[in-house]
């Protein structure tokens, strides 16, 4: 045991390792905090659909040359995310739908770009890099840890900010928007912060996993708790002791960081899950 | 000015009319019941009023300075996802919401608001409650604290008493009309209950085949009560 701590205080002397983990913690704790709000709108797999359509701009991204890919990336992302969610509770295609459209597209799309036109000889290689995570989330610079911190602090202001219109639009956008909360705006609002979340949290988890850092809080806080503040608190909470705990194994034990702290929410949502049926069955 | 004016109005969904030539005009401090058989188009015009889709032709406007913000609602069905977590309270405050404007926070006096509403609807000890747990009725009572909640002129019922028990059905209509005799909340209910609408209403409304807008006394003396209302006691 105190050979795994000695292992884990050396670790921790690295720079590239600290910036991980705080990077990590806040793409945590932002994509946990939207997470609630996505569940409920039955949105969970937008995190999914996103990073598709993430992972299809990269494609073309690379296939232009450009080498500085995030600005389109993030431009084609949040126009996605706009459409997909600006249809809201009244939309023909229902949300998961559209969502699955639009996320199997993408991907299709994506791959077959770089297929035709990649001129890396290690194509099979980026993909699985760019739909698992890499291990880019250990070469981070000093500069993207500060946009990192920056875009999270944003994200969490404006979250709380905004939280009282958030749970209106959530609960019921027709009374929201017949009492005259702007539930159009807010939609756009939670469409474009929700991307923003997506194009940062692909490097620490990759496209394919992203989902489960929105999906499983929420989850396992509504098997928990029954208001929509303790359901917010707890899903922060538990987001964020997973990732860190995720990325301290994933760094001792050499794991790949995204599945390592995917696996670690599967247990923990486990753990919410029992607690939750034996507190049930004892009220009964 | 009348506080609400609708002109020549069609209703539907997608080019397919339900209900046209409505003209009616809601004045300060009225009642109006809308009645009139399942599927004629009441729900429609309430949500046509309330700006939550668009008419099919004509005009809604709406007077006396009324702001969006002051408008109370009770919808027919709120669909709310069986499992959201949401507490009585939460719920009832999220009423006051239209009026905070940019503020990120409730204030003292809407904190209050929301619990005078709760006592009046005999809510307080449902207050920590999860809304999903609740009965209907105790749902229904929810939603309808939430809509005092948001106004203070104008209240848009959508079958208010449905799936209430007797004694509170009589309690929320005395309830209504006190708000609507003493507090000066103009109403707009719609109910299949027409006989409370013949009791409590100022002004009725009439969807059907034939359409109908006027007082509740040339109401009472028109052919159209006269055969709805045999129609429900034979019923
Ligand atoms: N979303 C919708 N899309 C298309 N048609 C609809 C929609 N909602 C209702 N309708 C149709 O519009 C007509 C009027 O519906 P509405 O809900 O206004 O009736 P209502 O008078 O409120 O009836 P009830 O007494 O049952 O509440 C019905 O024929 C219904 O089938
Ligand atoms: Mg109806």
């Amino acid at each position: 045991m105190s050979e795994l701590l000695d292992k884990l205080a050396l670790y921790l002397q690295y720079p590239f390792v600290r910036y991980a983990i705080i990077v990590g913690v806040l793409i945590a704790l932002c994509s946990s905090l939207l997470g609630v709000t996505l569940v409920l709108k039955r949105y969970s797999f937008i995190g999914d659909g996103l990073s598709h359509v993430a992972f299809g701009a990269m494609a073309i991204a690379a296939i232009a040359g450009l080498t500085n890919e995030m600005p389109l990336v993030l431009l084609i992302t949040v126009i996605s995310a706009v459409l997909l969610l600006r249809t809201g509770q009244n939309a023909k295609i229902k949300g998961d739908a559209a969502v699955a459209m639009v996320s199997v597209g993408a991907l299709a799309i994506g791959y077959l770009l770089m297929n035709l036109f990649s001129k890396s000889s290690n194509l099979s290689g980026d993909v699985c890099s760019t739909l698992f995570g890499s291990t880019s989330i250990l070469t981070l610079t000093k500069t993207e840890v500060w946009i990192c911190c920056a875009l999270s602090v944003v994200v969490v202001a404006i979250f709380l900010f905004f939280y009282h219109k958030i749970f209106s639009v959530t609960f019921d956008e027709n009374f929201a928007r017949a009492t005259g909360t702007k539930a159009g705006l807010y939609n756009l609002l939670i469409a474009i912060v929700i991307a923003v979340i997506i194009v940062l949290a692909m490097n620490l988890v990759g496209s394919l996993l992203i989902s489960a850092l929105v999906i499983f809080p929420a989850l396992a806080a509504m098997r928990l708790f029954k208001s929509f503040l303790s359901v917010t608190v707890f899903a922060a909470i538990f987001s964020v002791i997973c990732a860190l705990l995720g990325l301290l194994i994933a760094v001792v034990a050499g794991t790949p960081v995204g599945s390592t702290i995917v696996a670690v929410d599967i247990v923990a949502f486990a753990v919410c899950w029992i607690v939750g049926v034996v507190k049930g069955g004892l009220r009964k | 000015m009348a506080l609400l004016t609708c002109k020549d109005l069609s209703l539907g969904y997608e080019g397919h009319e339900i209900v046209r030539g409505l003209n009616f005009e809601v004045h300060s401090g009225d009642y109006l019941c809308i009645v009139g058989e399942n599927g004629s188009g009441k729900s429609t015009l309430m949500k046509t009023v309330l700006g939550l889709q668009p008419p099919l032709g004509g005009t809604v406007r709406t007077g006396d300075g009324l702001a969006q913000n002051e408008i109370g609602y009770l919808p027919q069905q709120t669909v709310v996802q069986r499992d959201f977590p949401a507490s009585v309270r939460e719920i009832v405050l999220s009423g006051c919401g239209g009026r905070m404007g940019l503020r990120p926070f409730y204030s003292k006096e809407e904190k209050q608001l929301a619990k005078d509403m709760m006592e009046k609807l005999g809510l307080t000890a449902l207050a920590k409650r999860c809304y999903r747990e609740l009965s209907g009725g105790q749902q229904q009572r929810v939603l309808l604290a939430r809509a005092l909640c948001a106004t203070k002129k104008l209240l848009l019922l959508d079958e208010p008493v449905s799936g209430l028990d007797p004694k509170v059905t009589i309690e929320m209509y005395a309830l209504i009309a006190r708000l609507n005799r003493d507090e000066g909340i103009t109403v707009i209910m719609i109910s299949h209950d027409i006989g409370a609408a013949v009791r409590y209403a100022s002004h009725i409304l009439h969807i059907g085949n034939t359409v109908f807008f006027g007082t509740r006394d040339e109401y009472l003396a028109s052919d159209l009560s006269d055969s709805f209302l045999k129609g429900g006691e034979a019923e």
